[in-house]
């Protein structure tokens, strides 16, 4: 791929980085920042990418500790974030005011 | 070769599979917009990734898998217990690290590739090298800068600003050593001694960077090495022709720059004055306004159980000290039990209060606070002056005083819970150290301000018995 289209990609997809990021609340900005920090971890394909054709021991070496970098970034990072939204799950009680709203209508159907 | 296989590994079967990742990615993080969907936004993103991973390994030129096996094994075993068993009050360091291990992965990408094409016979094209040595830098920066956050966070290495003489001069002549011989290789020079020192230059500049930046800053400093190490996996990506590296680095660096930016609005500093450094531990001198300063009234349990039960409207301003002495459960049950009389106990979110933007957030949802009972600052600031009592728990420098009425206090201009408008305030403190930021609090020298001393949990325990008592 020509350096002009990487440019033009690199562009857009800042913009849209932008934009759609822009709409979080306040509240979910620190699942947002480890969501986002788990999503850089992709540069563990740069290693995936260069490991086989790599020759030598020491580059070799290189892109294994580069890949088990980027997979610690990655699988550390979106678990980390899933602990962290599983906190804002509702809690149970409007459910519960809904069960027993329902509840006195079935009592009337049967 | 089986049809199948030429078809799985077909160029644009694999750049499809591409495209399918960055709507995951977009539409993810368009989901971490709401709470509700927020979680589901984080797997989408999280298929993904998965999704990119899998068609990466497709490619034809991929191989050694032996090798990519082992560092994927090693990488999952690191990384999922540290995951797991990560206290929700230790996640900004949690995050400085995971982010740090990503910027050195971009470095050692980057070398492994300057390396390789050394091999093969000279220095890349100029359209690889600038990228490659831009990620070099980049990558070294975010990793050394992300290890002493995460050692400052964590109490490894002081909290207060280390600050060496000539400090700004030092910093100076590191960049120019990394960006001269960036230049120097760029122009034709082929030594991986001089790509070493790059990385070596950009280390330290790293370490001396984030040194001198006091504790209280600590969280800005993170989101930008996040937004940095974004930005040096799309240049990784440019370097290494591959479209999913620019699309998911950039989307990153994007966001982690409207995080830094809000962030450092926030806190009313600029971002180049916090990477200057030397704030969030100088103490500061006796302003002019300490004069008229009267004795702090400590009050007890008891008394601050009969104003919250008595009280119509009640609001806490948390801070880290209260996730600190793990006291937010107490807390909850405390706002339970006044509820039950009908008060109403709104929580007053500070946007850095805790360590992060959110953080606070993430922390009393961990203890089942209902989340429209969390109210953002400038939501909840008008409604001060109609509360009966306000409840400042382990919160010292967002609720400071000094940062709306003393021009010469460092803090000031930040903005700040207007707790001190409420009816009545009462303090938990631990003792009357100031704060994280070092600096004095006038807002326990007022009048209709009250401390209640000791551990955060023990208090809220001992009020909420006090309370049951009634």
């Amino acid at each position: 791929m020509d350096l002009l289209t990487e440019l033009t990609i690199l562009v857009l997809a800042a913009f849209v980085g932008f934009e759609v990021i822009s709409k979080v609340p306040n509240t979910l900005h620190t699942p947002l920042m480890s969501a986002t920090n788990a999503i850089h971890g992709i540069v563990l394909l740069g290693g995936l990418l260069l490991i086989g054709p790599a020759e030598g021991f020491l580059t070799e070496l290189l892109l294994v500790i580069a890949i088990v970098f980027g997979t610690i970034n990655v699988v550390g990072g979106f678990l980390v974030t899933d602990r962290m939204l599983h906190m804002f799950r509702r809690r149970p009680e409007p459910q519960k005011q809904v069960e027993e709203d329902e509840q006195p209508r079935l009592d009337e159907a049967a | 070769m089986v049809p199948l296989a030429s078809f799985l590994q077909d160029p644009d079967f694999i750049r499809s599979l591409y495209i399918v990742a960055f709507v995951c990615f977009i539409v993810g993080l368009h989901f971490l917009n709401h709470p509700r969907t927020a979680r589901r936004g984080n797997l989408i993103a999280a298929v993904g990734m998965a999704i990119a991973v899998i068609a990466t390994l497709l490619i034809e030129e991929v191989g050694d898998y032996g090798l990519i096996a082992l560092g994927i094994a090693v990488g999952t075993v690191v990384g999922v217990p540290a995951a797991r068993n990560v206290k929700m009050t230790a996640m900004p360091q949690m995050v400085a690290l995971f982010n740090g291990v990503g910027g050195g992965a971009v470095a050692l990408i980057s070398w492994a590739e300057y390396r390789e094409s050394l091999a093969a016979g000279g220095n890349p094209a100029l359209e690889t090298l600038i990228p490659l040595l831009f990620a070099a830098i980049i990558g070294s920066i975010s990793f050394w800068g992300s290890n002493i956050a995460f050692g400052k966070l964590q109490g490894l290495i002081p909290g207060r600003p280390i600050q060496l003489p000539g400090q700004q001069f030092i910093n100076a002549a590191l960049l120019l050593v990394a960006v001269g011989c960036a230049v120097a290789i760029a122009s034709g020079v082929e030594s991986q001694g001089l790509f070493i020192l790059i990385l070596v230059a950009a280390a330290i500049l790293g370490n001396m960077v984030v040194l001198p930046i006091g504790g209280a800053d600590m969280p800005v400093v993170i989101s930008l090495l996040n937004a940095f190490t974004g930005l040096s996996a799309a240049s990784a990506g440019v370097a290494l022709d591959n479209v999913a590296l620019i699309v998911a680095g950039m989307l990153v660096g994007a966001s982690g720059s409207i995080l830094t930016h809000l962030m450092a609005e926030a806190m009313n500093r600029s971002i180049p004055n916090i990477v200057a450094g030397g704030f969030g531990g100088v103490a500061v001198a006796a302003g002019p306004g300490d004069g008229d300063r009267g004795p702090v009234r400590s009050t007890d349990p008891a008394d601050v159980a009969i104003q919250l039960a008595y009280a119509g409207k009640v609001v806490v301003a948390p801070g880290y000290g209260m996730a600190v002495a793990q006291a937010q459960h107490t807390v909850r049950e405390l706002a339970d039990e006044l509820e039950k009389r009908g008060v109403r106990v709104d929580y007053a979110i500070h946007p850095v209060a805790g360590r992060m933007p959110g953080h606070m957030n993430v922390l009393l949802a961990e203890a089942d606070v209902p989340y429209d009972h969390l109210k953002e600052m400038d939501e909840i600031n008008p409604e001060f002056p109609y509360t009966d009592v306000a409840l400042v728990i382990g919160a010292n420098d967002v609720t400071n005083p000094a940062a709306r009425e003393q021009k010469d206090s460092p803090i000031y201009g930040m903005p700040i819970l207007d707790v001190d408008k409420a009816g009545q305030v009462i303090v938990l403190k631990r003792s009357m150290n100031p704060g994280f930021a070092g600096i004095d609090n006038p807002l326990f020298y007022k009048e209709n301000t009250a401390l209640l001393f000791g551990d955060a949990k023990e208090s809220v325990a001992a009020v909420l018995a006090e309370v049951k008592e009634l």
